[in-house]
């Protein structure tokens, strides 16, 4: 008889510390850490001139050559947020799917869809804002096949960035003689 | 005896479930506040000795990039910023700028990760001290 009191009671205190157990925010995630600066030199290019709308129009045709649709933007303070939706299918995670399927019959979902998003920000900066700063954040949000989103993150590498930022030097060139 | 123990627990670990169940209303945690409104403005809201608008707004933004938030609205007449970091987790705060007085602006922000308000006061704490680096100007509570 004791046993199943000491058995209901576990069962229901199990109960109360699941439903009491909500995720807390990070320790770090509103302050500023060693890879701050190192992030911000990635992601920021300056540019010599004192016209920051048009390196706004700039920034915005470039990201449409990307594909990207606008989805939020203010001039007033230099923000453009855009986004595009693509397959996030891949080969080797596909094969993977099948061979573990055959194996063992069990079905693994595998990435489906993905949301790309992307957030320019120019700023006037040096000496009486005689250069613009610009800085771009890409994320990426990733859905599988059972509708889960099982990737969310922001990237880091910086090769993407310079790749995005030789891409505008030449936009800002494009725009200047108007093509 | 012992089958009656059996009926009486299996009712009781019943009635426990039926407890939670019971409360399956969701729609009110629309209007509900964590702590009381005037800790949580407490909390979530610095004055900075400044009436530049736009400039706070420009600097809120560079924070937030800093700290790897990807900007989702910004109104310059309203003065407020929304934003979002995804690092396996998705983070989400708008900050909002109003002038207090002559000569000092409010910076209000709230912040939501994932299913729940953030009411802590040290998340905070950590963001205004972010900020007041980017501002070279010193974040005052307010009463």
């Amino acid at each position: 008889m004791h046993e199943h009191i000491h058995k209901s009671i576990f069962i229901f205190l199990c109960i109360v510390l699941i439903i009491s157990c909500q995720p807390k925010i990070p320790k770090d995630a509103l302050k500023f850490t060693p890879e701050t600066l190192e992030q911000r030199q990635i992601q920021t290019r300056y540019f010599d001139t004192s016209d920051e709308p048009k390196i706004l129009s700039a920034c915005a045709a470039l990201l449409q050559d990307l594909g990207f649709n606008l989805d939020e933007s203010e001039t007033h303070l230099g923000v453009i947020v855009a986004s595009k939706k693509r397959s996030a299918e891949n080969a080797g995670q596909i094969v993977g799917a099948v061979f573990l399927a055959v194996l063992t019959g069990v079905y693994m979902p595998v990435d489906k869809n993905q949301l790309m998003r992307a957030c320019v920000v120019t700023k006037p900066a040096g000496e009486e804002g005689k250069r613009i700063a610009v800085r771009v954040i890409f994320q990426r949000l990733v859905w599988n096949t059972q509708g889960q989103c099982t990737k969310r993150e922001r990237l880091k590498d910086a090769k993407i960035y310079q790749d995005f930022f030789e891409k505008l030097s030449k936009s800002v060139f494009l725009e200047a003689q108007q093509i | 005896m012992k089958k009656i123990y059996k009926i009486l627990t299996i009712l009781s670990i019943l009635c426990v479930f039926m407890f939670f169940i019971g409360c399956a209303t969701t729609h009110d945690r629309l209007l509900e506040t964590g702590t009381s409104q005037v800790q949580l403005r407490n909390i979530q809201t610095r004055a900075f000795d400044t009436t530049d608008k736009k400039k706070t707004l420009r600097t809120i933004i560079a924070t937030l990039q800093d700290l790897g938030f990807v900007v989702d609205k910004a109104d310059s007449i309203l003065g407020s910023v929304s934003a979002t970091k995804l690092d396996r987790y998705a983070l989400r705060m708008t900050v909002t700028v109003r002038p207090r007085g002559e000569t000092q602006l409010l910076v209000r922000a709230n912040a939501q990760y994932r299913l729940t308000a953030v009411n802590d006061p040290e998340p905070y704490q950590q963001f205004f001290t972010s900020l007041e680096k980017a501002m070279f100007l010193a974040a005052h509570e307010v009463d």
